[in-house]
This record gives structure tokens, C-alpha cells and sequence, in this order.
């Protein structure tokens, strides 16, 4: 069977990570095709076409694509639709807003955030903040599943594709792009890092959340937040990990000055060893942690990032 | 300019939900309700613009059980001015699909005519971050998807919205779909003599049918089981022992 894979692209390069993961729940459906669009995708297209077990790429050069806007990216897979059975990406902001709009334009559901991948019809997903899965079978025609990307490893490279252009869908002109706010970020991408360090409302202010920063420097973590943090104004909204932010699984999650809403623990709960450090024992998140360690953050976290 | 806000009842969000042992799904019986805390951002903005003059009219919409009808009451009490609920299922185990919801409220905007349809970004019991975007292309209007900005300008809005990186302005055409972010605005609370004029508000109740509309899901639940427990943890006396534990076990 022919799965389209939407690859992320940002700022016309492609998006590794993101896309290699969405790319091994896909080649579970059927044989894996990547469209990679955007303003001049050449690049990401090389790049696409290196990813093992790609068996085509197609590049939509266009402007339309440029900042990834639903009305004319959904149409743009609407247009592409007919040759497959299954359109895949990663559930990231960008698809999120994407496939729904496409799966409603074709006339079928869309598959959230699927975290495994049964057959290719039938699919695991968490639900009610990650506290139930649900197994679902899809009776539509054609599947449009974002996958979830922190329960799939990245599929390797060594792939040698052929890329083809595609021609563009056209824009019906709905919406226009004004501006971006990028944070810049040396530290690894939050998703895909090995080590996240995340703060909370206990951390008390945006100065002191250097503390967090310093010791997620010494690990070369990637810095989380938890929703209390971030409407605090200590951290950027795309730091926030759980139900509505971003969801994480990496090998080491260090959570610090957070208590543990079910909201929080939706975003990082299959993360391999957690670590909470917390000075009420009561906190809910001692129930998920590995290794907890009751503390003032102000003593306990300068010193552990001395002893690293 | 009237503005439509889809509104859903959901398990409360502090409520920590029990799947049923012989995996048909979550257990709702006798669990407390409320309104989607997105739903409720979303209400907010529909008032706040209309005390800014910029809506004349916001009526809330829900879909799903009878019992919907305390959701559309708490809208009310927060200040829209009234609520249509269409029935499409008699038991509350049974969760309507976004497909379907954004069939019904495509036909629900046909009949009223909003010049905005304002959304959460999505519900907190089936996670799914689609109906907004659905409606959206089924109106064939524009969207603008996890609003935590939203500013109305004549024929256009213009719309920050959170995304991985960042945050992204665009400029979208009237009318448009909006879904909201958690960070849009801080929702108000209900004041008792406005709970009890909300009783007073005009409640329409339809049905699916009412509005030709195929209720029945696209995806069939196999099953619903528990996540996987963790194993339990352990409490460390010091940093020294924490250090030497996440030694022990390869993480540093």
C-alpha cells in the first residue's frame, strides 16, 4: 500500500529528526513516498531522499509553502491524495494544523498522534492526557495519521531516492503569513534531545530559571517548562512540555520544582529514568520519578550541577 | 458580526480517569463534567469581543448528550447569549467524532451565519486537535489554528499563533475559524446572579438529524486499556546519592 509522508520542513531545510521518526511508523502502513514542500525545498528534498526506506520524494517548490499555511498545504495534499492510501507526519504544530484540514476535504477522520501502529488500519493512541490508550480501526478509504514521534525511533539513512517535482495545488489566498518569533536556541531540540531538564513553578522567577539552564548546559539537555512556568513568564511558551506543549521521551528527564499535574506528566511520562527534585514529598510527581530527591531546589541544584 | 463558539463537556480536568477493566473504555459514570478548559478561553474571547463592540451576538453550540445542556448553561452564565445543543448520543460513554461535530456545526454556521467561529485548539478527553480545522475546510474559509493572539481588523484577523518554534503571526480572511491556546486569555468565572439569568437565556435543542447529519464513527474502538505502569522509584537521601544512582544506571 502507498503512504504520502508529509515531511517537516522549517526554513526550507528539513526537519531530521521529526521526519526520520514519522518515517519508520510509515513504512509499517505501506511503501513510503516523502513530499517535502516549501519556499525552494530543493535541499530538503536531498535530504529526505537519504532517509532509509524512502522509495520516492517529491518537492513542491512553491511560495505558497513557505510558512507552512494550512489552507494551501491541505490543498496541496488533497490534490496529491488520489495515489495513496495513507497520509503520514509527524504530529508536530505544523501537521497538526495541516491534516485535519485535509482529511475533512477528502471526507475522513484523522488518526491523532498514533503512538503505535497495529496494521495498516488499526492504531494505538493515548487519550485523556496519555492516561488510557485506545486501539482504533479506521473503516475510511484513505488514513491520515500524525504520529506521535517520541514512541518511534528515527529510521536511519542510506537511503538514494529519486526526487521529482511536483506541480503546485495554487493558493486560494485565504490567509497570509506576517512575521515569526523564533527563539533562538543553541541547546538540542527539545523533542528529540537525549536529556531534557525541565522547571516549574517552584523555581519561583525568570532569573532563577538560569539555574535550570546551567545545569541543562552541563548535560547538554535540551530546557523544559511546565505550563505554571511558562504563564509565570519564567520560559518561552515552546518551552512547555505535557498535554498542550510538547511531548518528550528522552533517555533522562529531570524535573525540578514541579509537582506533577496529570496535564505535565501527559508530556514526559515515557521518558526512560525521571528524576524529580522537589521540596514537598507529597508531589505527585515523586509517583512517576525514578529517583527523587526531597530538597530545595536553591541548594540541591547548584550542587548537583557542580558535581556533574 | 455573531460570533459561534463550539462548546464540549468533558471529565473534569483534575479528575483522574479509571479504564474500565474489561477494556470498553473510560469510566464516566458518576465522574464530574465541566466545559474543555480550551472551550472556556474560547467563550472568553467571544465576550471580550463583544464588549470591545467588535460582535453583536455570541451563541455557544454543543453536541453530544443531553446533559451538554449544563455546559451551554455555563457559557451562558458567562455571558453569551444563547445556545442551541444538538443530541447525537444517548449515553455519555459514546464520543461524537470531530469529523461528524464539524459536519454539525457547518451546518449549524450555514443556518446562522457567524462571521467567526471561535474553538478550543482541543478537547481534553479524546485529544484529537481537529475539529477547528476540519470546520475550517469544510466552510472552505481560512483558520487560524492554537490562537493565543487574536485581533479583528474589518475583513481581516490577525492571528498569533503558538507553534513549535515560536510563535507565527498571520493575517487571515473573514470569516475564519479560530482555535485557541491555553495562553489566549484567563477565562472569568460565573457570578451567581449571572448563573441564575443564564436559566432565563434561550436553550434550542436539536437533534443530528435535525440537521442531516451521519453521526456514526469513522474509527471503531478495539479497545481501551491502561498505559503501562511505571516501576516504583526511589527516594534519595542527597545530591551525592542521586549522582552516584543516575551513575549506576548509565543516564550520566
Amino acid at each position: 500500500m502507498a503512504v504520502l509522508l508529509l515531511a517537516e520542513v522549517a526554513g526550507g531545510e528539513l526537519s531530521v529528526d521529526a521526519t526520520a521518526k514519522a518515517l519508520t511508523a510509515a513504512k509499517a502502513m505501506g511503501d513510503v513516498t516523502v513530499l517535502c514542500a516549501g519556499a525552494g525545498c530543493g535541499g530538503a528534498a536531498e535530504a529526505a531522499a537519504k532517509l532509509d526506506g524512502v522509495s520516492k520524494v517529491l518537492c513542491a517548490d512553491d511560495a505558497a509553502y513557505g510558512n507552512g499555511l494550512a489552507e494551501p498545504m491541505a490543498d496541496l495534499l488533497v490534490s496529491l491524495a488520489g495515489d495513496y492510501e495513507h497520509i503520514v507526519a509527524p504530529a508536530t504544530s505544523s501537521a497538526k494544523n495541516i491534516l485535519p484540514r485535509a482529511a475533512a476535504l477528502l471526507d475522513v477522520m484523522v488518526i491523532s498522534d498514533v503512538s503505535a501502529v497495529v496494521d495498516a488500519n488499526t492504531f494505538e493512541r493515548p487519550i485523556y492526557a496519555g492516561n488510557a490508550i485506545q486501539t482504533v480501526k479506521s473503516s475510511d478509504a484513505k488514513k491520515i495519521v500524525s504520529v506521535r514521534t517520541s514512541t518511534f525511533d528515527a529510521a536511519g539513512e542510506g537511503g538514494s531516492a529519486a526526487v521529482e517535482a511536483v506541480a503546485a495545488a495554487g493558493n486560494a489566498g485565504l490567509s497570509e503569513w506576517v512575521e515569526d518569533k523564533v527563539a533562538e536556541s543553541d541547546r538540542p531540540e527539545l523533542t528529540s534531545a537525549g536529556v531534557v531538564v525541565s522547571g516549574g513553578r517552584g523555581v519561583g522567577s525568570e532569573e532563577d530559571f538560569a539555574l535550570i539552564e546551567k545545569l541543562a548546559d552541563k548535560l547538554n539537555a535540551a530546557v523544559g517548562a511546565s505550563r505554571a512556568a511558562v504563564d509565570s513568564g519564567y520560559a518561552p511558551n515552546d518551552w512547555q512540555v505535557g498535554q498542550t506543549g510538547k511531548v518528550v521521551a528522552p533517555d533522562l528527564y529531570v524535573a525540578i520544582g514541579i509537582s506533577g499535574a496529570i496535564q505535565h506528566l501527559a508530556g514526559m511520562k515515557d521518558s526512560k529514568i525521571i528524576v524529580a527534585i522537589n521540596k514537598d514529598e507529597e508531589a505527585p510527581i515523586f509517583q512517576v520519578a525514578d529517583y527523587g530527591l526531597v530538597a530545595d531546589l536553591f541548594a540541591a541544584v547548584p550542587e548537583l550541577t557542580e558535581k556533574l | 458580526m455573531k460570533v459561534l463558539v463550539p462548546v464540549k463537556r468533558v471529565i473534569d480536568y483534575n479528575v483522574k480517569v479509571r479504564v474500565k477493566a474489561d477494556g470498553s473504555g473510560v469510566d464516566l459514570a458518576n465522574v464530574k463534567m465541566s466545559m474543555n478548559p480550551f472551550d472556556e478561553i474560547a467563550v472568553e474571547q467571544a465576550i471580550r469581543l463583544k464588549e470591545a463592540g467588535k460582535a453583536e451576538e455570541v451563541v455557544a453550540v454543543s453536541i453530544g448528550v443531553k446533559q451538554a445542556q449544563e455546559t451551554l448553561r455555563t457559557a451562558l452564565a458567562m455571558g453569551a447569549d444563547r445556545a442551541i445543543l444538538v443530541i447525537a448520543a444517548d449515553d455519555v460513554h459514546q464520543d461524537i467524532e470531530p469529523l461528524a461535530v464539524a459536519k454539525t456545526l457547518k451546518a449549524i454556521v450555514d443556518e446562522e451565519q457567524p462571521g467567526l467561529v471561535l474553538a478550543g485548539k482541543q478537547a481534553i478527553d479524546n485529544d484529537m486537535n481537529a475539529t477547528g480545522q476540519m470546520l475550517s475546510a469544510l466552510l472552505g474559509w481560512s483558520q487560524g489554528a492554537f490562537a493565543s493572539e487574536l485581533d479583528i481588523d474589518g475583513d481581516n484577523a490577525v492571528v498569533t499563533r503558538e507553534v513549535d518554534g515560536g510563535l507565527q503571526t498571520i493575517k487571515v480572511k473573514m470569516p475564519t475559524v479560530v482555535t485557541v491556546d491555553l495562553r489566549l486569555n484567563e477565562p472569568r468565572y460565573a457570578s451567581l446572579p449571572n448563573i441564575m439569568k443564564a436559566k432565563k437565556k434561550p436553550l434550542d435543542e436539536k437533534t443530528a438529524a435535525d440537521y442531516g447529519v451521519d453521526v456514526s464513527p469513522r474509527l471503531e474502538i478495539v479497545s481501551t486499556t491502561e498505559p503501562e505502569a511505571r516501576k516504583a522509584g526511589e527516594i534519595v537521601g542527597s545530591v551525592d546519592e542521586l549522582v552516584a544512582k543516575l551513575k549506576e544506571a548509565g543516564a550520566i
